[in-house]
Order: structure tokens, then sequence, then C-alpha cells
């Protein structure tokens, strides 16, 4: 999702340190670093996607964001990003909090479970909603813990992380989300991206 | 370890303080180089041997008309391509393969220094070879790399001169040697001491050399060296060359045998001090100790580009202790990529044909060559 890219891309400043979790293939990395740092940091725990990171020059660690946070100094990223990996963590709340330790900020993308289609699907089917950005069946998903923009943004403001920005990602439609129009865009989104602080 | 003098070597002029307190100078370095240095001079990669090697890293090494060590690794096309960089490798300060050693000549007496040669440590083995730059001309290095007592060797050029290599590339290593190391390596001394041909040291070379004890070493140092599940796999419990239990003490098992055998052709390419003087370097190797048990603080003034590497089967040089450095790295915030490679092949993984280990230094190597050049640093 390139919209995506460019959505976290612009919530970075230019020559800040970042720190991108779960970072897959690089894909982000790399495009961070054409656009907006040249220090940027990645973690990732597949092997072969490692591999893939590493053969492109990436700084890249082998790792698992629930363990292995633990090695960063406090604050010792302007940005953690987190993209569409929250809801597979055994625990979401721990790894946001080390999320907020390691940097001043954070930036967390999620599928947002509250879209339309998803709850269409489970109320019409009243089966587990297989969507794009969900593309796997119940028993085989990655998934532990799906959440909704509305959820997670509850789950901020009662442990008073502030959002500085919640966005929503809709196809190829950017638009806010505001305390007022939470309900609506928790209906339509796709993903929601925020950027946060403790 | 006859026709030493085909070997090409530099004389180190420039007196080299060891950490024994002793100081040499006009001693000999033996090198060898593979692909050319290009114009610009920034090429260069230096790679460090292990324990055992030497510096024919590459082809066929003219003294044992073997293969060289990491002939998997340095060559056209290879991890290390030679048609891109230019790789140096010297054999290390103690070694035995032209290198200043135990068996260099003793002016004083004629004789091989033997146990009278100083002790040395993997400071001084680095500090050594930094004369190599001097010789070639060569202000920065594209990158240091070696694997295990070579990867210890990495971590102290990076810490001793932080501005002289852009990559770094310790593999299979560690940044202080661990009891069990220590024990493993104090087990192959006592093989050697044991040899009654060693008399205290000063065996004369190629005549009445300790080579028992020698092999006994290399025997114990060559399980170590590789996993359960691959030795289980390679071996199990067959037999060599006979059906049934001989009921005696002659190698009945092939894993016996290949023991065996590979002891006895250690000893036609290896000097039994050299063997003491090397392990020695090695268990004395703690970069920890020197900034007060701080890792980061050896590689604080370095802005180097680090790539770690273990192995999932090296229970020698095992992956937590590599994974250290990844940490004393990162709470530097420094430029630092790691993986751990996936193979039964124990810690000589780094010697052998591990593809994903191979392909993925031969485009990390490529890639940032390419970006560090673009970027004009």
């Amino acid at each position: 999702m390139k919209k995506e890219f460019k959505v976290i891309s612009d919530l970075i400043e230019e020559k800040s340190r970042a720190l991108d979790i779960g970072c897959g293939d690089g894909n982000l990395m790399e495009y961070l670093l054409q656009n907006k740092t040249k220090d940027i940091r990645g973690l990732e725990i597949s092997k072969e996607k490692v591999q893939k990171c590493l053969s492109k020059g990436l700084a890249v660690i082998e790792g698992n964001a629930e363990n292995d946070l633990k090695q960063f100094p406090n604050k010792s990223f302007d940005y953690v990003i987190l993209s569409q990996t929250l809801q597979a963590f055994l625990s979401p709340e721990n790894v946001i909090n080390e999320l907020l330790r390691v940097g001043n900020r954070a930036i967390v993308t999620i599928p947002n479970f509250g879209h339309w289609k998803v709850r269409i699907d489970l109320l019409t089917k009243g089966t587990m909603p297989v969507t794009k950005n969900l593309p796997n069946e119940w028993f085989n998903t990655p998934n532990l813990h799906m959440c909704t923009i509305l959820d997670f943004y509850n789950f901020c403001k009662k442990r008073n992380i502030k959002i500085f920005k919640s966005l929503s990602l809709n196809g190829e439609k950017i638009s806010d989300i505001s305390q007022s129009n939470l309900k609506f865009k928790n209906l339509i989104s796709e993903l929601g991206i925020f950027l946060i602080e403790k | 370890m006859n026709n030493l003098d085909k070997v090409k070597s530099i004389i180190v002029n420039k007196p080299l303080k060891l950490d024994c307190g002793k100081e040499i100078s006009n001693f000999p370095l033996a090198y060898e180089t593979y692909g050319k240095l290009n114009e610009k001079k920034d090429n260069a990669i230096l790679v460090f041997h292990a324990l055992t090697g030497d510096q024919f890293a590459s082809g066929k090494n003219p003294i044992t008309n073997k293969e060289g060590w990491w002939n998997y690794a340095v060559g056209p096309n290879k991890a290390f391509d030679t048609n891109k960089f230019f790789i140096i490798c010297a054999n290390v300060l103690g070694g035995c393969m032209g290198s200043y050693g135990p068996g260099s000549i003793d002016p004083n007496t004629n004789k091989a220094f033997g146990t009278n040669f100083p002790v040395i440590t993997i400071n001084d083995m680095v500090n050594a070879q930094y004369n190599i730059l001097d010789f070639f001309n060569i202000e920065k290095l594209f990158a240091v790399a070696g694997g295990s007592m070579g990867g210890m060797q990495v971590l102290q050029f990076v810490s001793n001169f932080p501005d002289k290599t852009k990559v770094a590339l310790p593999i299979a290593c560690t940044a202080s040697h661990s009891a069990q190391n220590i024990a493993f390596n104090e087990l192959g001394r006592q093989a050697i001491m044991s040899d009654s041909n060693w008399n205290d040291g000063l065996y004369e070379t190629n005549k009445d050399n300790p080579d028992k004890g020698l092999a006994v070493a290399r025997m114990a140092a060559h399980i170590t060296y590789l996993s359960k599940k691959g030795l289980q796999e390679k071996f199990g419990r067959k037999l060599q060359e006979r059906t049934d239990l001989k009921f005696g003490f002659d190698a009945d098992f092939q894993i016996e045998s290949y023991l065996r055998y590979q002891g006895s052709v250690f000893v036609d390419r290896f000097d039994a001090n050299s063997y003491l003087y090397i392990t020695r370097a090695m268990d004395y190797f703690d970069l920890t100790k020197k900034f007060n048990g701080n890792l980061s603080k050896a590689f604080e003034k370095t802005k180097t580009k680090f790539f770690i590497i273990s192995f999932t089967s090296d229970w020698l040089y095992p992956t937590s202790e590599n994974k250290d450095i990844v940490i004393a790295l990162n709470a530097l915030g420094a430029d630092v990529g790691f993986i751990e490679i996936k193979t039964d092949k124990g810690h000589d993984s780094f010697l052998l044909d591990v593809p994903d280990f191979l392909n993925t230094i031969k485009n990390y190597l490529n890639t940032t060559y390419f970006k560090l050049n673009e970027k004009g640093i």
C-alpha cells in the first residue's frame, strides 16, 4: 500500500531517526530513505525477510518486537513505526508501551476491523470476515488481537497517550479523524494511522 | 610447512608494543591478495582468518596444495567478489605461514623461538596487520570481515581504528571468550604439552614435532566446530569399512576414522607452538574488559556500518553472544544489521557452502558499495 507509505512519510520530519518495526522486505524503509531520512533502522522477525533487507544493504536486525525492543535505550529514536503489525502481537499493550519508551513518538497503523465490509461480512454471512486487508481465514490468520479505529482511539485516551494526528485511509482517500467524526470514520476507513506520544 | 620462501610478506619496521609489554620490530607479516585495487583505492577488504587459517583465503594454497580456507566465499562472482573488490588477507602474528611467530628464528640462538616467543593477543594481531594499509597506501578500507577468531579481529579493528573501514562483518564470534571457549582451548593445549616431543616448546621444527598432541588437539576442536545433528546425519553409527564391530580400539566408527584423518592432515600444515599461542590470544580476548564491562564504549567513536551474522547450530559462538554485540551497537544507535542463518553445519558454517549466508553477504557488500559510492562517502 504505497499510499500508506506516503502518509507515514508525511508524518516524519526530515533527517530524523526512525525505527521500522516489522519492516518486512524493507519497502517502507527504502521509501523513507529516498524521501525523508537516511537514518533508519529495521527490526523483522522473518529470517527470509531480514535476508532480503540485508541484501538491499538496509540496517535491519532479526528480532521480535515483544522481546528485542528491550535492547534499545529510552528515546533512542525520533519515530518508531509499527505498520499493520500491532494485531499480531501476544501483548499489543506491552508493545505500545515499548514503542513509546524507545521513540519520542510512535506511528501506528492498524487495519480497521470496524470497516463496514467487515461488519457486513459478519452480520450477513455469520463467518469471520475475509477482506483485501484481512486475507486470512480465522484458523490461519497471524492476527491475534484485531481492533477497530475506535478501540485504538479509546485505548490511547484511557492510558493518557497523546494522539497528535489520526488519519483515515480508505482506498486512496486520506482524511482526518477527529472526535466528532470518529464513529463515521470507524465505519468507512480501511486503515487507521496514528501519531502518538507519551 | 616448507617452501615458505614462496609466500609474499611485508617487513614491519615500526616497533610494535605488545600487550605483554614486550616490543617487536622488523618482523615479517605474510599476506596474499585477490582481485585488483582500483584507482580510488576504495574497494579494499581486509579479511581476517580464524585459528587455523592463513593468508591463502581463496584459490589453491601453494604450500598445502589444498583449496584456500574461504574458497566458497572469496573469488570471482562469489560473496567477496574479486571482480569488484581487492581482498587482502594476512597470516596473523603468531601464525606459521610466514608471519612472525614461535617458529621464526631467534637471531640470538639461531633456533626457532618456540615458547620464548612473546605471548600475543588479538589486539597485537590487529595492530600488526594495520601496517598492511600503509603498505598498499589505503586511506580507508571498504570492509573488514572474518569469522570466529577472524570476527574477533574485526571487532578489535573497528575499536582500535574507528575511521579506517566503512563496513564491518564480524561472523560467528564473540566480544569476550567464554569459560567454555577457554576450556576447549585448554584441552587442546594440554594435548600438545603432554606430547613428550613438545619438550617445553623447544622442539626442532620439521624434525621432532609434537604431532600426536597436535592431532588430538585438532580432533577435540573439530568436534566443537560441528553440530550434533550434523554429525549424526553425516556419520550416525556407521562403521568404517567393516560390517561388524571388531572388539578393539581401531577406528570401528566412521566418525572415529574421520577425526583421526582430520588430526593427521592438520599436523602437516600447522605448528604446535603456533596453536598454543593463537588459542591463548583467543582466550585473552575480552573487548568489554578494557571498557569496564561496557561493550558499547568499544565502538563509541565509530561510524562503521556493521553486519553481524550468527548460525542457528553454532554452539561454540552461539547467537546469544553475537547478539550481545548487536545490543551494544544498538545502544549507540550504530548502523547495524544482524541475521541468524539457519543451518545444521555448526560453527564451521562460515567456511562452508551455505547459500543463504554467502548470497546475503554478496548482495549486502555489492549494494552497500554502490550506495556509499553514490553518496560519495
